[in-house]
């Protein structure tokens, strides 16, 4: 009998410890599948972040960092100026990336870091408990933004793969999503291009992924999905803001 | 009984005064001495005051905070007005009267008046009062040389500033010829 | 080699270049921006990389990257910018990664002043961030002392898998004394068999971490951790005692005050008064045993710092009761006089008779 799908070599042989309907197990997936496939897992080193992400270390089968809450970009800057030729990655929330992160990754961006982000985007706080992120819609409902966030009193949610291609140092941006198979084929198509950028050299890439929270948003994992399309890709459009010129 | 030498350094920044010390120090040092050579330093980066604290000593230095000083060396007037008391009793202050128009005040101290901003124009470089300072200072404190000064040069200044050796030379035996 | 004039905080950038440095992650801020600049200029001479960070937080974040990958690395800031270390200060003790921080500090709380102060002895020694650990502090008095401390901070770093602070001040950084670069004593240093490597070893995957979600795990951590702190204690205590059989009063000081009362011994011989000297080198682990032998005829300890009043709590632990514990200092970023701390123990003295 012929094998027509496996567990990916990439990842640990353990259980996840996401909530049921969650779309991080699929991400991941397709970051180890992407590393397997371009022959860069064995070389892979992902920095863990702050969040429902902060156990990715043991999942992916490669050495691994866990940076504080907010750093990982930073983390990943000092460990790929010593390890030149690794595949250096990050797996960072929202919250992490977008909010007290801010900081670490746009200059990581901006120097040019020749390393990869993996940045899922739902839009929540989700380890927390549901609290607004910087990416929580205008009017999306969250534990301290229990009326739906308010622009005038809180302000506008921040679109990363805009902002991060402003920059010179930004070699590759894109967002996709994985609510339905084939969103997730496109993602995992920009996952793997992200890591060729860093192996050819060519500066800093990022894939912005917009994820569900079932658990925080209040909904079935189905009506999360299709919440996902309707509320969060019109305001995040889907797409390629930054690629290198082909040579 | 041990050698001890503490001077303060003062003026305005432009005028050299943070490189004389230096000078002094590094001359100190090529002779054996113990050295140390402390700036003020303050959030103004340009045209404010500037002052440094030199020891040399052939013992160990303590404090690099010089409270009551052997010398005082003062290029501008501020300087006179703010350091003249921190000055030993018995010690010297050697004065810039090419910028200073008035008196040392105090009578338990020696005052010395050189107008080295007309001599070192006279070398060929206004820039060189500084120099022309320190050759009279080491006619009143016996422990360098002119010599000694003109090997610290170009460890203080980097062998680029090479050229600028003879002006220098000429500025200290101008400066000498002052005491 | 030849005796050089250096600025401290240039000094410690070539000590560490000397030490095998080879990564340097800065901010500017006064009065250590010397040091990061001659990084710049000097570390990729020597194979190194120097990187300017986005902040404070940022650099001490990309020490944790490249020291996780094995590498000798250095941050070095001043007070406000080290209390923005703090969160990845406490990082790296729970993922026991060596490194070498520098503090020229100055004073505080706050934006505070850019003049030397020793108002960080408590961040410096207590830990300084979140959770249970410490700090190896070194505390040199001279730019001499400064070089040789910086190079054995990097063994004594990688010998216990623990960042090590190098608590200077303004007026270290900032002045200039001959050094000479000797070669110092080399430890045997254990293999960095915990760390990322250029090449991937098979089957070892490679973590480096701070997180032990489960306290039965987390405990047994940290008593590891405090297992070194232990044989820190017992192997890495410095100090230097100086003028103490015999005197009428015994100062404590480091670094830049140290010197200051050496100056008030000489003084006080004049008037027949001898003041003793307990200089501790390194600040944790405290020299506890500086304390154990006390002359008959001395009267008081006197802690002398440029701040309001901290290593005085250290210094009471070590008299245990004793003697007196008097303090003098000059917080804000003034620098004592020798004939004040003269007059500190006439007052001590005189109040006793």
């Amino acid at each position: 009998m012929s094998i027509v799908f496996e567990r990916t070599r990439g990842m640990v042989d353990m259980p996840l410890h996401y909530c049921p309907g969650c779309t991080h197990g699929i991400i991941h997936r397709l970051v180890a599948e992407s590393l397997v496939e371009l022959g860069l897992m064995d070389d892979a080193v992902c920095v863990s972040s702050v969040g429902c992400s902060v156990f990715t270390y043991n999942y992916f089968d490669c050495d691994a960092y866990q940076a504080s809450h907010g750093r990982a970009a930073a983390v990943a800057t000092g460990s790929k100026r010593v390890l030149k030729d690794r595949t250096v990655f990050t797996y960072q929330g929202d919250g992490d990336l977008a909010a007290i992160g801010t900081a670490e990754t746009v200059h990581a961006a901006a120097r040019g870091e020749n390393v990869t982000i993996i940045y899922v985007n739902n839009a929540i706080y989700g380890m927390t408990g549901g609290q607004m992120a910087p990416t929580t819609l205008v009017g999306q409902k969250a534990t301290t933004s229990p009326n739906g966030r308010s622009a005038e009193l809180q302000g506008y949610p921040i679109r990363v793969c805009e902002m991060l291609s402003t920059l010179d140092g930004t070699a590759f941006a894109e967002r996709v999503s994985v609510h339905n198979p084939a969103n997730v084929r496109k993602a995992k198509k920009a996952i793997k291009k992200a890591f060729e950028v860093q192996t050819a050299k060519q500066g800093f890439s990022i894939v912005e992924i917009l994820s569900t929270c079932s658990t925080n948003w209040g909904l079935n994992p189905t009506d999360s999905l299709k919440w996902l399309e309707d509320n969060m890709i019109p305001y995040y459009p889907l797409g390629n803001f930054k690629t290198p010129e082909e040579n | 009984m041990a050698f001890t030498e503490e001077v303060i350094f003062a003026g305005f920044g432009g005028q050299g005064v943070l490189s004389m010390g230096r000078m002094v120090a590094y001359a100190g040092m090529l002779k054996g001495m113990n050295v140390s050579w402390l700036p003020s330093y303050g959030p103004e980066m340009r045209g404010g005051t500037a002052n440094c604290n030199v020891i040399v000593s052939d013992g160990l230095i303590g404090s690099p905070v010089v409270a009551d000083a052997d010398t005082l060396i003062v290029m501008n007037r501020p300087s006179l007005d703010k350091f003249e008391s921190w000055v030993r009793p018995g010690g010297k202050i050697l004065v810039n009267s090419s910028l200073i128009d008035i008196k040392v005040t105090r009578d338990d101290v020696e005052a010395f008046y050189y107008p080295v901003n007309e001599v070192a124009a006279e070398c060929g470089n206004l820039k060189a009062a500084n120099m022309v300072m320190l050759g009279a200072y080491i006619k009143h404190r016996s422990f360098l040389e002119e010599n000694d000064l003109l090997g610290a040069f170009l460890k203080v200044f980097g062998e680029a500033k090479k050229n600028l050796l003879p002006l220098n030379e000429k500025a200290v035996a101008a400066g000498a010829t002052l005491v | 080699m030849e005796k050089m004039l250096m600025k401290g905080n240039e000094a410690v950038g070539a000590a560490a270049i000397k030490a095998g440095c080879k990564y340097f992650f800065g901010y500017p801020i006064t009065p250590q921006n010397e040091l990061p600049e001659y990084m710049s200029r000097e570390l990729p001479k020597n194979g190194g990389t120097y990187l300017q960070a986005e902040s404070e937080i940022g650099a001490i974040n990309m020490v944790f990257g490249a020291a996780g990958a094995g590498a000798r690395v250095m941050t070095s800031s001043s007070s406000p910018g080290i209390a923005l270390k703090q969160e990845g200060i406490s990082y790296l003790c729970g993922a026991e990664l060596p490194c070498v921080i520098v503090n020229m500090s100055r004073s505080g709380p706050g934006l505070g002043g850019i003049q030397p102060a020793q108002g960080d002895y408590f961040q410096a020694t207590r830990g300084g961030g979140n959770g249970d650990y410490y700090t190896p502090v070194y505390a040199p008095a001279s730019i001499q002392e400064t070089v040789d401390l910086v190079q054995e901070a990097f063994d004594v770093a990688d010998t216990y898998r623990t960042p090590v602070i190098i608590l200077g001040d303004g007026m270290i950084g900032q002045m200039m004394e001959s050094v000479e670069f000797k070669d110092i004593q080399k430890r045997r240093l254990p293999q960095k068999d915990w760390a990322l490597k250029e090449h991937v070893e098979k089957g070892s995957k490679k973590l480096i971490n701070s997180l032990y979600i489960k306290p039965e795990e987390m405990e047994p951590h940290l008593q590891k951790i405090f297992g070194k702190y232990d044989v820190i204690k017992k192997e890495e205590v410095r100090y230097e005692k100086f003028n103490c059989e015999g005197a009428d009063v015994v100062a404590v000081a480091y670094g830049t005050v140290s010197r200051i009362v050496r100056n008030a011994i000489k003084k006080l011989e004049e008037d027949g008064i001898k003041l003793g000297l307990i200089r501790p080198i390194t600040l944790w682990p405290f020299p506890f045993e500086a304390f154990d032998e006390i002359s008959p005829e001395t009267k008081a300890f006197l802690s002398v710092e440029m701040s309001m009043g901290q290593m005085i709590d250290d210094v009471k632990i070590a008299n245990a009761g004793r003697l007196p514990v008097e303090f003098y200092g000059r917080p804000g970023g003034i620098v004592p006089k020798p004939i004040e701390v003269v007059d500190k123990v006439k007052e001590i003295l005189g109040g006793a008779k």
